[in-house]
């Protein structure tokens, strides 16, 4: 930890931030019920890689990963308007935005 | 002074991620996953990538976010109820499986990796040029194929949306929005 | 601006900066009172009658009754309400427009942080600045403050996309979006008396941010999500005493930034002729914002307010394409000037 008197922070450090998240958004959307925020945790996961990417384009000096970034920013946008609206017809049919009570199919 | 807007940053948003796990109405959850967002946009201008720091909040923290909270709101989510033994051992179930992911990548990750080859885009350089030229250049060099591709994906979400959002019965896309 | 403080480079920096940032949002808040005044006065002559008078020689100290009469408020939560979002909500409206302060060029020397994003800054704080009213709407816990806040925030983001093309004429033509680069580049003459100020040469990306700038403040005549009329007030129906003042603050406040970024993008920023180079600039500008914020009270009270289907329609049907052709064009343009198309 000798970075945090001199200048550089290591790619590592970038690296476990990035990695918290990820697993943060996996754990979200495993432990909620609510459609809502297991997509936001989703979007969460989204973010770590895009943070991990990032880091990498930092350290290798090149901005692939900039454009790459870009690119799953605007595709992310994409999906959230898609998921939104499926989890709005969701809740007109069943009344409900709980994953576990959308269970008509079960057995 | 650089490390210490990364821990400022890296505090802000792991703290901030674990409230929207762990805060039962879905707009504190809301709020919290903005503030991972803007944390981000931090991280971005610490690794040199101002114009992705600047979009990040534009899009992310300001249209998508805004947009989860219409949603939250029209359909007036109020707390989550979460109470309940089945709840509670799913909830258990799910933080074991997430602490075990994580001592996973902990036992991969920890020994020594390779990194790839380095480009040729030095932070001077980048910075002389003006970090958006740079990210235009190849944006609409290399990468035209797959930023057309991706602009006839927007225009298939927002005729997506329409389209799933119209009520049954009427012909013209009058939603129920305020 | 070279005393170090006696710390390292970096902290000294640190410091100046922070002290420039605070001269500014004291300038801002010190212009406050000389707005609201402004205000009532142009609103009573526009309407014929005199206006404030009584308070002081022409009404001069009615803003100061207005903030005591603020003050002195009982400041109301509802039982119900969500507290740290009732907080806040006003905090959030005034934020944003001090960040947007600290990218623009105030006078040749005077700008607080010459970021080379500093346009996209102007843009990320204005899409934060819709928060403001969506949590304001949704934490009163009132259907007619969610329906208001919604509104205005549908119109805000729908408005914001206007305005990102509207300035894209603006950015081909200067090749940068630092606000200080734009700047700049708008220095010298045309035809030898006409400044170069991009008004000239993107009239059609002036007109349709200056309709975008009314919107994105909700002023009128797009003021329907928070007219006193309509919807009881809209989002700030469960406000009162300095939490509303807050909320006035900040569309005063969010007022000044986006004339200061019109000015700088369109009207020349801190050029103008005859006066010294170091403070001369800054007279210009605080000029030129001046005019853009009696603009904006001139428009207020002498326009009728824009019903919302009308007001989305306008956004959506006419500014987008308006804004998108006139982008089109200017690249035409710049293209044929460059020499790139034969």
């Amino acid at each position: 930890m000798s970075w945090l008197t001199q200048g550089q922070v290591p790619l590592e450090a970038y690296l476990v931030v990035s990695g918290l998240l990820f697993l943060i958004g996996v754990v979200g959307v495993l432990v909620r019920r609510n459609a809502i925020v297991i997509f936001m945790c989703i979007e969460l996961m989204l973010n770590a890689a895009n943070l991990a990417i990032v880091a990498f384009a930092d350290q290798l000096q090149q901005t692939d990963g900039q454009v790459f970034v870009f690119f799953v920013m605007a595709v992310a946008a994409a999906e959230v308007g898609i998921g939104l609206a499926l989890i709005v017809n969701v809740f007109r049919a069943r009344q409900t935005v709980y994953v576990d009570e959308v269970n008509l199919l079960k057995g | 002074m650089t490390p210490v807007f990364f821990l400022l940053f890296a505090v802000m948003a792991v703290v901030s991620a674990l409230m929207v796990v762990l805060q039962k109405s879905p707009v504190t959850s809301a709020v919290y996953l903005v503030l991972v967002f803007l944390s981000l946009g931090g991280f971005f201008v610490l690794l040199h990538a101002p114009f992705l720091a600047a979009v990040q909040v534009v899009v992310y923290a300001g249209a998508i976010m805004v947009l989860f909270l219409f949603v939250i709101m029209l359909l007036n989510l109020q707390r989550d109820v979460d109470d309940g033994l089945h709840h509670a051992a799913r909830r258990v179930f799910g933080w074991a499986l997430g602490i075990l992911l994580a001592a996973q990548a902990f036992l991969l990750l920890r020994g020594s990796w390779a990194l790839g080859p380095r480009g040729k885009e030095p932070a001077a350089l980048v910075h002389a040029q003006g970090n958006t030229q740079v990210i235009g250049v190849r944006l609409f060099g290399d990468y035209l194929w797959p930023f057309e591709i991706t602009s006839l994906v927007l225009l298939v979400a927002v005729v997506g949306a329409i389209v799933l959002s119209l009520r049954r019965g009427r012909s013209t896309g009058v939603e129920d929005a305020p | 601006m070279d005393w170090t403080f006696g710390l390292p480079p970096e902290w000294s920096w640190l410091v100046w900066t922070l002290i420039k940032t605070l001269v500014l949002i004291g300038g801002v808040l010190g212009v406050l009172p000389i707005m609201i005044w402004g205000e009532r006065k142009v609103a009573g002559h526009v309407q014929f009658r005199p206006g404030p008078n009584r308070v002081g020689p022409f009404g001069l100290l009615q803003p100061l009754a207005d903030v005591l009469k603020l003050v002195f408020k009982e400041d109301v939560m509802p039982h119900s309400a969500n507290r740290v979002l009732f907080f806040l909500a006003p905090v959030l409206a005034l934020v944003p427009a001090f960040v947007v302060l600290t990218v623009i060029p105030i006078g040749p020397q005077f700008v607080v942080t010459d970021v080379n994003v500093g346009l996209l800054v102007f843009f990320a704080m204005s899409s934060l600045g819709v928060y403001a009213i969506t949590l304001a709407g949704w934490a009163g816990n009132n259907k007619y403050g969610l329906m208001g806040g919604l509104r205005s925030s549908a119109q805000m983001i729908s408005y914001e996309l206007a305005m990102g093309l509207s300035v894209i004429g603006v950015i081909l033509l200067t090749g940068s979006l630092s606000l200080v680069d734009i700047v700049k580049a708008q220095d010298g003459k045309i035809l030898g008396f006409l400044p170069r100020w991009f008004v000239f040469y993107q009239p059609v990306g002036f007109l349709a941010f200056v309709v975008t700038m009314l919107a994105e403040t909700n002023r009128a005549p797009f003021d329907l999500p928070e007219a006193e009329g309509e919807l009881v007030a809209g989002y700030h129906v469960e406000y009162s005493s300095m939490k509303f003042a807050a909320f006035f603050m900040g569309e005063y406040a969010n007022m000044i930034a986006i004339s200061c970024v019109c000015t700088a993008l369109f009207l020349g920023g801190w050029h103008g002729p005859w006066l010294p180079p170091v403070w001369g600039g800054i007279v210009w500008f605080v000029l030129k914002v001046s005019i853009l914020q009696v603009f904006f009270l001139f428009v207020r009270w002498t326009l009728p307010r824009l019903r919302y289907d009308q007001l989305m329609n306008l956004g959506w049907k006419v500014l987008l394409p308006l804004t998108l052709a006139n982008a089109l064009v200017t690249a035409v343009a710049v293209a044929l000037r460059e020499g790139w198309l034969r």
